[in-house]
C-alpha cells in the first residue's frame, strides 16, 4: 500500500486511530482518508462543521530586516499588499515558470511571515528556500513540533468562536494567541467559511477533543479531495506541476507581473504576451458514468486532447466532475468525452467553481 | 462480519452462491466495508463469456475503482440492473439485493478451488 516503510505521524495519530479511521500514507504521512465515510464527512462539511488533521502541512516561519523583498523574489503575488495579519495564496516557482508549490503565506509582523506548505513538498520547499537564501533572513521549520486542525464548514466558525470564546479575524485573517503559541488563520481548503488552528503538537489532541466534544465531525482527507475539487481548488501533484505555469493552471489573479522579478517571471510574462499552451478547465460528466479519474484520457472531436488531472464523484451534484489541462481554444460550455476503460462518456466543461455552478 | 453459510468464497472476496449449473456472484460484506461507499458499479453484458478468475465487473467507490474477478468460468445468464439506479445496495445488501451477475457455469470442479466459509472467514479475521 504504501511506498514509504515508516510514514510519519501527526500529534494527532493516536486520536484517528481511537476514532477507527480508516489511514493511508499521504505525502510520507500516515494520515485518516475517512472515519464514517467520505459521502457523510463531505456533507457535514457543506451543511454544518467537520475538522481535518493538517498537522502533515508544512509550516515555515521567516523573519528579518530582508524578508519582504526575498519572498517577492520567490513568491508570484505580491507580499507587500499585506498588512500585518493578513494571508494570502501564493506560488513558488522554478526559472521555467513551472510551479514548485502553491502556499499560504501570512504576515504577522512587518518583517515576520509564516508559511503553510504542502506535506508532500515541504522538505524540496525548504531546501530551495535555504538555496536562495540571503543575508538577514532566518527561516525556521519546526516540523513534528506544531501541529494544526482545519475546522470548516457552514457552522464552523460559530462553534470555533463560542468553544475558544475569541472573534475569529475577517477572511484571510490570522490572529495570534500568544498565551498558547497558536495562531487561528480564516482560511480553508474547503470553499466553506472556517478556520485553520496552528498550534504547539502538545496541545492538539485537547483541542481535536473539544472539538468532538462541541459536535464538530472528524473528516478525513477522502473527502477533502471530494470539496476542494467542487471548488476547483488545485492539487499540487495532480493539478500543479513542475512543467505547468500558473497561467495555465488558471492562476493568474495570484501572479502579479508587474512587481520586482521573481524567479519564473519571464516565462509568464512572454505567456502573457504569446498565450498559454494549455489550459486547467473543469469538466462534469453529463448522466450516469463511472467517476472520471486522474490520467483518464479526454477526447475533443474524437482526438485526444489531454488527460484528467484530478476527477471523482462530487457528492454535492452527484454527477462526475474533474479539471484537465485542455487546448485554450475548448472553453466553458464545449463538449468532450473521457475515456474511462476503453468507454467514451460524455462531459462538458464549465465554469469555476464546479460547485455552486454560477 | 457476515459470512454465510450457503456460499462459496474467493480469495479477492467475491461469493457465489450455487443454484444447479448457476451462479450468483457479489462481494462479501467483508469487501463491501473495505471499500465504503460505492457510487458506481460496472456490469458485464448478458451473453459475455469469462475464465474463472478473469475481470468481469467494476466496483466503485468515490476513491477507487477495484476490478472484480469472477469465481468459475462460464456465460454469464443475468445482471442486477437495479445497482445502475442505486449502487448502494452492495453496501447496504451484499448478499441479497446487491449481488451483480447470474452465471451459467462450464465446469462444476472449478468450485473446489473456492473457500468455504470457515476458510474465507479465517482469512479476513
Amino acid at each position: 500500500m504504501s511506498d514509504i516503510p515508516h510514514p510519519l505521524k501527526t500529534a494527532l495519530h493516536p486520536a484517528h486511530l481511537a476514532l477507527g479511521a480508516r489511514m493511508m500514507e499521504f505525502g510520507g504521512w500516515d494520515m485518516p482518508v475517512q472515519y464514517a465515510g467520505i459521502l457523510p464527512e463531505h456533507e457535514a462539511v457543506r451543511t454544518t462543521s467537520g475538522m481535518f488533521d493538517i498537522s502533515h502541512m508544512g509550516q515555515i516561519f521567516v523573519g528579518g530586516a530582508a524578508s519582504l523583498d526575498w519572498l517577492e523574489s520567490l513568491f508570484t503575488n505580491r507580499a507587500a499588499r499585506l498588512t500585518p495579519g493578513f494571508g494570502q495564496y501564493t506560488l513558488m516557482l522554478n526559472p521555467d515558470g513551472g510551479v514548485i508549490d502553491d502556499l499560504f503565506l501570512f504576515r504577522l509582523g512587518a518583517a515576520q511571515w509564516f508559511l503553510v506548505v504542502n506535506a508532500s513538498k515541504a522538505a524540496e520547499d525548504e531546501a530551495w528556500l535555504r538555496t536562495h537564501m540571503v543575508p538577514d533572513i532566518q527561516l525556521t521549520a519546526p516540523g513534528a513540533e506544531r501541529a494544526a486542525i482545519a475546522v470548516q464548514g457552514r457552522q464552523a466558525a460559530e462553534v470555533v468562536e463560542q468553544l475558544l470564546s475569541l472573534k475569529l479575524p475577517p477572511h484571510n485573517g490570522i490572529a495570534h494567541l500568544p498565551e498558547q503559541d497558536t495562531y487561528i488563520a480564516r482560511t480553508g481548503y474547503t470553499g466553506e467559511d472556517g478556520c485553520e488552528i496552528f498550534c504547539p503538537a502538545k496541545d492538539a489532541v485537547p483541542l481535536w477533543e473539544r472539538l468532538l466534544a462541541a459536535g464538530v465531525k472528524p473528516c478525513g482527507l477522502g473527502a477533502r479531495d471530494t470539496l476542494r475539487l467542487e471548488k476547483c481548488y488545485p492539487l499540487n501533484g495532480s493539478d500543479l506541476s513542475p512543467q505547468r505555469t500558473p497561467l495555465e493552471a488558471g492562476l493568474g489573479i495570484f501572479t502579479d507581473l508587474s512587481k520586482p522579478a521573481f524567479v519564473g517571471q519571464d516565462r509568464l510574462i512572454h505567456q502573457k504576451i504569446a498565450g498559454v499552451p494549455s489550459l486547467l478547465r473543469a469538466f462534469e460528466m453529463q448522466g450516469k458514468t463511472p467517476p472520471p479519474r486522474a490520467h483518464y484520457p479526454v477526447l475533443a472531436s474524437g482526438e485526444v486532447v489531454g488527460e484528467v488531472s484530478s476527477g471523482t464523484l462530487s457528492p454535492s451534484l452527484g454527477t462526475g466532475i474533474g479539471m484537465a489541462y485542455l487546448p485554450p481554444s475548448l472553453k466553458p460550455g464545449d463538449p468532450v468525452e473521457i475515456d474511462i476503460r476503453g468507454k467514451r462518456f460524455p462531459a462538458i466543461l464549465r465554469k469555476k467553481p464546479l460547485y455552486p455552478q454560477s | 462480519m457476515n459470512v454465510p453459510e450457503d456460499l462459496k468464497y474467493r480469495t479477492s472476496h467475491e461469493y457465489i452462491r450455487i443454484e444447479g449449473d448457476t451462479g450468483t456472484v457479489g462481494i462479501t460484506d467483508h469487501a463491501q466495508a473495505e471499500l465504503t461507499d460505492i457510487v458506481y458499479v460496472e456490469l458485464p453484458k448478458v451473453g459475455a463469456e469469462t475464465q474463472a478468475g478473469g475481470t468481469i465487473a467494476v466496483v466503485e467507490s468515490v476513491k477507487a475503482a477495484s476490478d472484480i474477478y469472477s469465481p468459475v468460468s462460464g456465460v454469464v445468464v443475468e445482471v442486477n440492473t437495479d445497482l445502475e439506479s442505486d449502487p448502494a445496495l452492495v453496501n447496504t445488501d451484499p448478499y441479497g439485493r446487491g449481488w451483480l451477475y447470474k452465471i451459467r457455469f462450464t465446469s462444476a470442479s472449478e468450485l473446489d478451488s473456492l473457500l468455504d466459509p470457515a476458510a474465507y472467514s479465517a482469512k479476513i479475521a
